[in-house]
């Protein structure tokens, strides 16, 4: 582990300044519409200081007390998904020409260099899943432009939320020596403790020229790491891929269907659903279209509608579609389940179903 | 020839025909594409054409209308229904829960001047539609879609979803989650662009039941939130009140004690 330095609160600011001399466009967690929001930011003044969050199922709230913190809560409900695989875009674009000829046209994406500072452990396990899934196999260019440009300022998790169960899944709250972060941080009353954790992030460290952290703050640290292991509740059962086999007719499906809105917020919140659909959107005068990408569900309708058949016509056959692929299919993909414990599907859930819950139950077989 | 198109209203309160008027530079280029023979609110009237499309704004609510509406089937190739009133018979559909006699009594000088079928219904309750364009009021985006479809000589994809995922491809912040408002969008049919979440408020449905609407989870947690029976029968029972999973989810409400 390369060594760590300090910064005071009170220096904050540096940090913004010295991502943007090094040309990087600063994005930081804000507190916005009743929820922390990744936007852009420019200076350390619009961090959410002192705002907890209190997540239960199906419920979020945001409360300010006097903590001297910026990260004293544990997320919102966006990861790095919205920044990478964008909710809608232009793949490309077809024009007729006077000739009466089709003309196709790649839609370059924007070439941006972006800094996200306050990117959680649990998220940079779902980047990874998403690199898989982008990255390897058909390379899909928007994604890989996006994802070139982006430096990630990650900050381990000393407030997990009641909805939090990423120790069970082994994806934080404090984030792994290659994890994927430029740089990391450890926050504690008195300011951060920063490591780097890439050749960019000691390369920009270095330029900071801090003081190295005492061993009583990176005692702190690791004990405030330990504490947010240890007040987690939730989990999921163990061998939860093994136990969900032979569970397809589990009566518990229609149980929790009869509780879903299939409205999909899950799958939009969640850091590893990547389900997207295509479609053409052509200008009035039939003369050019585009063609969208955007988020899909599997929820939806379209996502199992297959030349004239709706394969997945009940709610019960949707939801189990989203857990049994997250939960139990996953790892034949991606050699991990595809749920990094952020919770975030249980907190937006409108009527607050518990992934923890259902999978528990599921595994308990039908006596159940 | 270019095709014929008719914008025809009925009850209605010609907001939807604003889709058309209000839609800038591509009312330009529709006029270049179709040739509009009837269109009363923008001043061609031709009521008795034979078109290609025939837009209908308006809920079928007197014996008068039924007459018009049939032949206008007959003189149409596509019908298509715009906005909640013709697709399911409109906030107006509300007294078809009362006592309509009743209430012109009560509202009317000389009621002997009104003529009403028993209730407002849908267009398709009547007629054959082509192509149902949901929305209170429709916009100009479902309109053009629907237009340059048909030109192309196809039905519009179906925008069925619920409006959750439209919010959230916009990155809002649920209003449901965060501050316990009862937002319908769960049951409620995309095409809006999530315009009440995108402002802090609660979806009203205006825009009709989405596919596999489960309204009964919906009810269960709007109770949740602390709405008494009448205000949950309410929330179905608004502009789209006619339409079969709002209504049938409405009287199970209806009444009920808290």
């Amino acid at each position: 582990m390369s060594s760590a330095v300090f910064l005071p609160h009170a220096d904050s600011q540096r940090l913004f300044d010295l991502l943007h001399g090094a040309g990087y466009q600063t994005l930081a967690p804000q507190a916005r519409n009743g929820a922390i929001q990744f936007a852009p930011l420019a200076s350390a003044q619009g961090l959410p200081w002192g705002q907890h969050d209190e997540q239960r199922p199906g419920h979020y709230r945001l409360e300010q007390d006097h903590s001297p913190r910026a990260f004293a809560w544990a997320n919102g409900p966006q990861a790095l998904k919205p920044l990478l695989f964008a909710p809608q875009e232009t793949l490309w674009q077809v024009e007729r020409d006077a000739g009466g000829q089709m003309r196709f046209a790649a839609v370059a994406p924007p070439q941006q260099a972006r800094a996200v500072i306050g990117v959680r452990p649990c998220d940079l396990a779902a980047l990874k899943i998403h690199d898989a899934h982008f990255l390897g196999g058909a390379r899909d260019g928007h994604y890989a432009a996006r994802r070139q440009g982006l430096l990630l300022v990650a900050v381990n998790c000393s407030h997990p939320a009641e909805t939090c169960f990423c120790a069970a899944t082994g994806d934080g709250p404090a984030a792994a020596e290659h994890s994927g972060y430029d740089l990391l941080l450890d926050e504690l009353d008195e300011g951060f403790i920063l490591r780097a954790g890439s050749e960019t992030g000691r390369a920009l460290l270095g330029q900071l020229g801090l003081p190295a952290a005492s061993a009583a703050q990176a005692q702190q640290a690791e004990r405030q790491q330990q504490d947010a292991r240890d007040i987690q509740q939730r989990g999921l059962p163990k061998d939860v891929s093994q136990g969900l086999q032979g569970q397809m007719d589990h009566p518990r499906w229609q149980q929790v269907a009869e509780r879903c809105l299939a409205c999909g917020n899950c799958t939009s919140v969640c850091p590893t659903c990547f389900c997207h659909s295509e479609r053409e959107q052509p200008a009035l005068d039939g003369v050019s279209s585009e063609h969208l990408r955007e988020w899909d569900s599997c929820f939806t309708s379209g996502h199992s509608y297959l030349h004239g058949h709706l394969v997945r016509e009940s709610g019960a056959q949707r939801y189990r579609q989203w857990l049994m692929h997250k939960l139990a299919w996953w790892p034949e993909q991606f050699g991990r389940i595809g749920c990094v414990g952020c919770g975030r599907c249980i907190s937006w859930c409108p009527v607050g179903i518990d992934i923890t819950a259902e999978a528990a139950a599921l595994c308990q077989g039908e006596q159940a | 020839m270019k095709p014929t198109v008719a914008v025809h209203k009925f009850s209605s309160c010609d907001g939807c025909q604003l889709a058309f008027l209000n839609a800038g530079e591509a009312l330009v280029t529709l006029a270049g594409l179709v040739d509009i023979v009837h269109f009363a609110e923008a001043g061609y009237l031709d009521e008795e054409a034979r078109v290609d499309i025939a837009f209908i704004e308006g809920s079928i609510s007197t014996p008068h209308e039924l007459e018009r509406i049939e032949k206008i089937r007959k003189n149409s190739g596509f019908l298509v229904t715009i906005g909640a009133c013709a697709t399911s018979g409109g906030l107006q559909a509300l007294r078809n829960m009362h006592d309509k006699d009743q209430w012109v009594e009560g509202i009317y000088a000389l009621p002997d001047y009104i003529e009403l079928l028993k209730d407002s219904r849908p267009v398709s309750e009547f007629v054959k539609v082509d192509l149902e364009l949901w929305g209170c009021p429709i916009n100009t985006r479902q309109l053009v879609m629907a237009v340059r479809a048909l030109l192309f000589g196809v039905l519009p994809l179906e925008e069925h979803d619920k409006v959750c995922l439209a919010c959230k491809r916009q990155q809002q912040v649920c209003v449901m989650v965060t501050k316990g408002e009862p937002c319908m969008g769960p049951v409620t049919r995309t095409g809006c662009g999530a315009i009440c979440p995108s402002v802090g408020r609660d979806c009203y449905a205006c825009y009709g039941p989405s596919e596999l609407p489960n309204t009964a989870a919906m009810a269960r947690r709007l109770q949740g939130l602390g709405l008494p029976p009448e205000q949950i029968a309410k929330r179905f029972s608004f502009i789209n009140n006619h339409a079969e999973a709002f209504r049938e989810e409405a009287k199970n409400w209806q009444g009920a004690k808290s």
